[in-house]
């Protein structure tokens, strides 16, 4: 189920892919985009505020003046204040839904999630209370009826909404309350958004440059072409009847019309309850976290700064060995990835004279294994074409390909291979070619397995490939799980590039018997 | 692709993602209220009378209290309930008991409700009881009014200016 949802989401993101290549992919920035709409408010909202009256009898005029006679300035200003809200709603309901779908929710997420939860309320109070300070008839509707709605829940003494009953008894102490709201909301979004992404190690907070620019141009034109209005001063000795809501922010008000503000209240605040409760429903069965093994960790700190969560710190050593720390790994945190173990330059399979213990590895896939199965799934290919696919739980899966000579060894994420072991499978000749599959371009399930191995395989980043390994005997797919089509050709492909290639001489029995034996003692 | 071909492609998407925007930022226009009607709001707040009256208390009764708490008359704070009735035109637009606030009962009572009605003329009448009298109010007013659409017609009420208040 969850695979076939995913996949919808990857056919979307694919077509996105074709007019915006993957980098620009706003399929995969929903997130960065939430920042960059959200930066746009802020700076437009402060442009307004220099000008803007706060005055309950002046604020109106102020808007006024700045839509009309400032129309080249403040008027765009407040037009892109209102569409870069209104575009903040639409990215942050694509991003809970792709979160959700995508089942990155749960486990250690939930703290994402969660806090996305609070985000929201935190959005809704800005856009609701900024469309009350404009003092517009939409202003005055809105403050009836959310006053209306407070009121429903029977906490105050005497109904607040009578601060809005007739002409006679408005006061500006509410209005004023109200713009305090407006600037209060707004800035605890901003310190929960810096919350929200907490866990993330070089979170996506900028959208690319080019994509950026694209929703920038797109909100100028649009406040130009369609400037945001108001809708004639708020009268209190009149009630609106037809007004133009603005649904992405107000799209309860009506529903208070027709149903007790008590009963909006329950479905908001259960529905709040529910989607938070999200992450335990059911909580992941979740691999052992990660560990650290202390002989084998010299302290260089890289599955620190390769853990897309964030999840490992370096500590003063506690063994006394000559280095200055360790890696320690914080369990709430570790999302069993392996990405760790992919970035630890101990976890070489070259090594004969100790075990393949590397500093840090998942205990329920040890990188030994890794290499046993290298050994054991290679043992029937034959011929000079031989493949041998590394792919990602979460990824593309080419073991139903109709094709022969190739076997598959599945990661939790192939951000776990050390580069190491392409060397070692390729240079002791156990394949003729390695093909790596997994999650589509910025689209890694761990956030950050795929790009590290791009960087690694292309000598970018620690650990490097070594230079010695021949680039035409490895390939990279990252086509997704809905990219099955794509990695059958691709691995065709990649089959026929090797048969053209001169053969190396296969491997010899005595050699798979002495990394065998080597492997053997170490399980022991 | 030729970067030029790429950004032809992209229009689409922000051509559409400018007219949801525009579009959802402004329409379906929403009816709140038909153009045809205007409102009435009842909001008042006062206390009844308080439920019983203070009385001296009996020797016997005093001997029971406390030494410190011995005081001749009791009052219960208690309030009663206030009986409020809206009529518009012969009908009963509203008729209710409005509970006193307070956990002991003694504070006001307090009703806010909104009624639209069609624009027009109407006979508006507003009773309020707020004494232990069994029949009848102890304020009543009645005034016949025209109201033009979206008119917003208040129903208030202010014992010390004698009673009920339609602005
Ligand atoms: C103002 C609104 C929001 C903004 C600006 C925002 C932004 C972000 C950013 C920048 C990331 C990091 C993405 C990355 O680098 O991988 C993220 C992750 C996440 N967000 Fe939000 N978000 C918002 C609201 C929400 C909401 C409402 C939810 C859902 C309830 C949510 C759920 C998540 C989850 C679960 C992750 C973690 C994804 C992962 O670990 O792979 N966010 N968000
Ligand atoms: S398994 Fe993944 S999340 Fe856990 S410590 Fe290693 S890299 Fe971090
Ligand atoms: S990468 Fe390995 S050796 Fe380096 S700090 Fe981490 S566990 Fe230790």
């Amino acid at each position: 189920m969850r695979r076939a949802l995913r996949s919808v989401f990857e056919r979307i993101d694919r077509f996105f892919d074709i007019a915006f290549t993957p980098a620009w992919n706003p399929m995969q920035q929903l997130g960065a985009l939430g920042w960059f709409f959200y930066w746009i408010v802020i700076v437009s909202g402060i442009y307004l505020y220099i000008f803007f009256d706060t005055g309950i009898t002046q604020a109106y005029h102020s808007v006024e003046y700045l839509t009309h006679e400032q129309w080249y300035a403040g008027g765009i200003m407040r037009s892109l204040h209102r569409y870069a809200s209104d575009a903040l709603v639409v990215v942050v309901f694509l991003h809970l839904l792709r979160e959700y779908v995508l089942d990155r929710f749960r486990g250690p997420r939930w703290f994402a999630w969660v806090s996305g939860m609070v985000l929201l309320w935190l959005l809704y109070a800005s856009g609701i209370s900024g469309y009350w300070v404009v003092w517009d008839k939409l202003a005055q509707y809105v403050a009836i009826a959310t006053t209306e709605w407070f009121d429903s829940l029977g906490i105050f003494g005497k109904p607040i909404a009578r601060n809005f009953l007739n002409h006679a008894s408005l006061s500006g102490r509410f209005f004023t309350l109200l713009i305090f709201i407006h600037i209060a909301a707004p800035l605890m979004l901003l310190f929960g958004m810096w919350l929200h992404i907490q866990r993330h190690m070089h979170p996506q907070v900028n959208p690319p440059r080019g994509l950026a620019a694209g929703c920038l141009i797109m909100l100028v034109i649009l406040s130009l072409w369609f400037p945001a209005m108001s809708q004639g001063p708020a009268d209190l000795d009149t009630v609106p009847s037809i007004i133009n809501l603005d649904w992405f922010y107000l799209f309860i008000y009506p529903l208070l019309d027709h149903y007790s503000g008590t009963l909006i209240w329950a479905v908001v605040a259960g529905g709040t309850v529910l989607l938070s409760l999200l992450p335990w429903l059911p909580a992941v069965r979740k691999r052992e976290v990660a560990v650290v093994h202390l002989d084998n960790c010299n302290g260089c700190a890289r599955c620190v700064a390769d853990c897309p969560y964030s999840a490992i710190s370096m500590v003063p050593r506690t063994d006394g060995l000559p280095f200055e720390q360790q890696a320690a790994v914080d369990p709430s945190l570790c999302l069993s990835c392996g990405i760790c173990s992919g970035a630890c330059p101990s976890a070489s399979p070259f090594r004969r004279r100790t075990a393949l213990i590397p500093g840090i590895e998942l205990p329920a896939f040890p990188i030994q294994a890794v290499k046993d199965m290298i050994l054991s799934k290679t043992q029937d290919l034959a011929g000079n074409n031989r493949v041998l696919i590394f792919n990602c739980e979460h990824g593309l899966d080419l073991a139903a390909a109709p094709m022969t000579n190739f076997a598959q060894i599945t990661l939790p994420c192939v951000g776990m291979l050390p580069p190491s072991m392409i060397d070692f499978t390729l240079s002791r000749k156990y394949s003729d070619g390695i093909f790596i599959a997994g999650c589509r371009e910025h689209d890694c399930n761990f956030r950050l397995g795929n790009e590290w191995v791009q960087q690694r395989l292309a000598r970018q980043r620690d650990p490097y490939l070594r230079e010695r390994v021949p680039a035409e005997r490895f390939t990279q797919c990252w086509a997704g799980v809905s990219g099955f089509k794509q990695g059958l050709s691709e691995l065709e492909v990649f089959q026929e590039r090797l048969a053209r290639l001169s053969p190396p001489a296969r491997q010899s029995p005595e050699s798979r018997l002495r990394d065998g034996k080597n492997a053997e003692c170490a399980n022991a | 692709m030729p970067e030029i071909w790429r950004m032809i492609l992209q229009l689409p998407f922000y051509l559409a993602f400018a007219l949801l925007l525009a579009y959802l930022s402004q329409q379906p226009a929403y009816q709140h209220q038909d153009p045809g009607h205007a409102l009435i709001k009842l909001s008042l707040s006062h206390a009844g009378e308080h439920k019983e009256e203070c009385r001296r208390l009996t020797p016997e009764e005093l001997a029971e209290l406390a030494p410190n708490m011995r005081r001749p008359i009791s009052c219960n704070r208690e309030r009663l309930p206030l009986l409020v009735e809206i009529v518009l035109d012969d009908n009963l637009l509203y008729r209710a008991y409005l509970a006193p606030a307070g956990l002991s009962r003694d504070g006001e009572s307090t009703v806010y409700k909104r009624f639209p009605v069609t624009a027009g003329t109407h006979t508006i009448t507003a009773r309020l009881r707020d004494s232990n009298r069994l029949e009848g109010f102890d304020y009543e007013h009645s005034e016949a009014i025209s109201l033009s659409p979206q008119q917003n017609f208040v129903i208030g009420f202010n014992a010390d200016t004698g009673g009920f208040i339609f602005l």
